[in-house]
């Protein structure tokens, strides 16, 4: 099961620090990340990949972009 | 005016970026009179322009900014004469300055010449450490650092400067990032630069915010529209590349003149207190209009 985060609408850094939240708080698994801007998608995938998770998929959907990252 | 006078005036407000009042009036009006110091002037007076929302702001936040940027003109030998006032949803704040300089002397941000070397005054990193701040990520000390850095007039840097008739070419490194700027410097000349990254000053407690992702959505624009003009060497650690293109706020002077003065000013600047001036780089013929990140 995977949990989603909705950081549309809002500005660097709280998509990060939401994601770095989530990830504290799982131990693995997926998260999907839900983003609207470029920078937002840039430095999500970054965050991710700096904790030890893999960026699974990006998939624009419509104005937004969904990162989906897994680790284990 | 005259043969031998001219003026500039300058114009720059922005929004918060710290969230004491006091410290970020002294912030606005240093970058504002910045402006005048990377030209080689001398700024004489100044006027506030403030956006403030009365409804919903104390008073007092409105009069301490205005302090902040009083006790900072003052550093500067400016005089406050008169300001203008509007009230609106989101704050702003920053100076209208106008300063004197010999018309031949005027310092452009472009016309670096092959054997020049850069200096750049102030460590790199704030966008970084302000974005940073607002995720309440950055330590205290290092917000310090940063606030110190943001407040410092480049008048003293520049006052050194402008003993040199030889410097060809100045800016201060603000929103475009180093590279940014650094490219405005050659683009559309016959010449190119390498940068040592190495060598550049920067913030080195901002390595594991870079790497994390916290960074300023200027900093991915800066990166994006000048990349072409960039080619990154092996050894330049990858990190450092985007600090490299963080969008500084009253960053420091990027100069450009003959190598062997260019050491001369920078040991002038250590013994006058400007610790993190560098050498950075140089101008060189090839690659034309490429800066070079070694």
């Amino acid at each position: 099961m995977s949990t989603k985060i909705d950081a549309r609408g809002l500005s660097c850094p709280q998509p990060v620090l939401m994601t770095l939240d989530e990830i504290k708080a799982v131990s693995g698994g997926e998260i999907e990340v839900l983003v609207d801007t470029e920078t937002a998608k840039e430095n999500v995938s970054r965050a991710a990949t700096s904790q030890g998770w893999e960026v699974a998929d990006v998939a624009e959907e419509g104005d937004a972009v969904r990162i989906t990252i897994r680790k284990g | 005016m005259r043969e031998d006078l001219a003026i500039i005036q300058t114009l720059d407000f922005f929004t918060p970026i710290v969230d004491d009042p006091y410290t970020f009036g002294q912030v606005a009006a240093a970058n504002s009179l910045s402006d005048v110091y990377a030209m080689g002037g001398v700024p004489i007076t100044a006027m506030n322009i403030i956006c403030f929302p009365i409804n919903t702001m104390k008073i007092d936040i409105l009069r301490e900014i205005l302090l902040g940027g009083l006790d900072k003109m003052r550093e500067a030998g400016v005089l406050l004469v008169g300001g203008h006032s509007v009230e609106d949803d989101e704050l702003k704040y920053g100076l209208s300055v106008t300063g004197t300089i010999h018309p031949d002397r005027v310092l452009l941000n472009r016309g670096a010449r092959v054997g020049d070397a850069l200096i750049l005054t102030k460590p790199l990193g704030t966008g970084i450490i302000n974005t940073a701040l607002k995720g309440h990520l950055a330590s205290e000390a290092l917000v310090e650092k940063a606030i110190r850095c943001m407040t410092e007039l480049n008048k003293k840097a520049a006052d050194l400067m402008t003993q040199f008739p030889t410097v060809h070419a100045c800016t201060d490194v603000t929103g475009f990032g180093l590279l940014g700027h650094a490219a405005e410097m050659i683009e559309g000349s016959d010449v190119g630069m390498v940068i040592r990254s190495a060598s550049v000053p920067v913030f080195h407690e901002i390595k594991e915010f870079v790497e994390m992702g916290i960074m300023p959505g200027g900093l991915n624009r800066n990166r994006k529209f000048r990349m072409e003009m960039v080619d990154i060497g092996p050894n330049c650690l990858p990190w450092l590349v985007d600090v490299f293109f963080d969008p500084q706020t009253s960053g420091g002077l990027l100069i450009a003149m003959p190598s062997k003065e260019a050491e001369v000013l920078v040991n002038k600047m250590h013994d006058k207190g400007i610790q993190d001036a560098a050498v950075i780089g140089e101008v060189v013929t090839e690659p034309k209009g490429k800066i070079i990140v070694s």
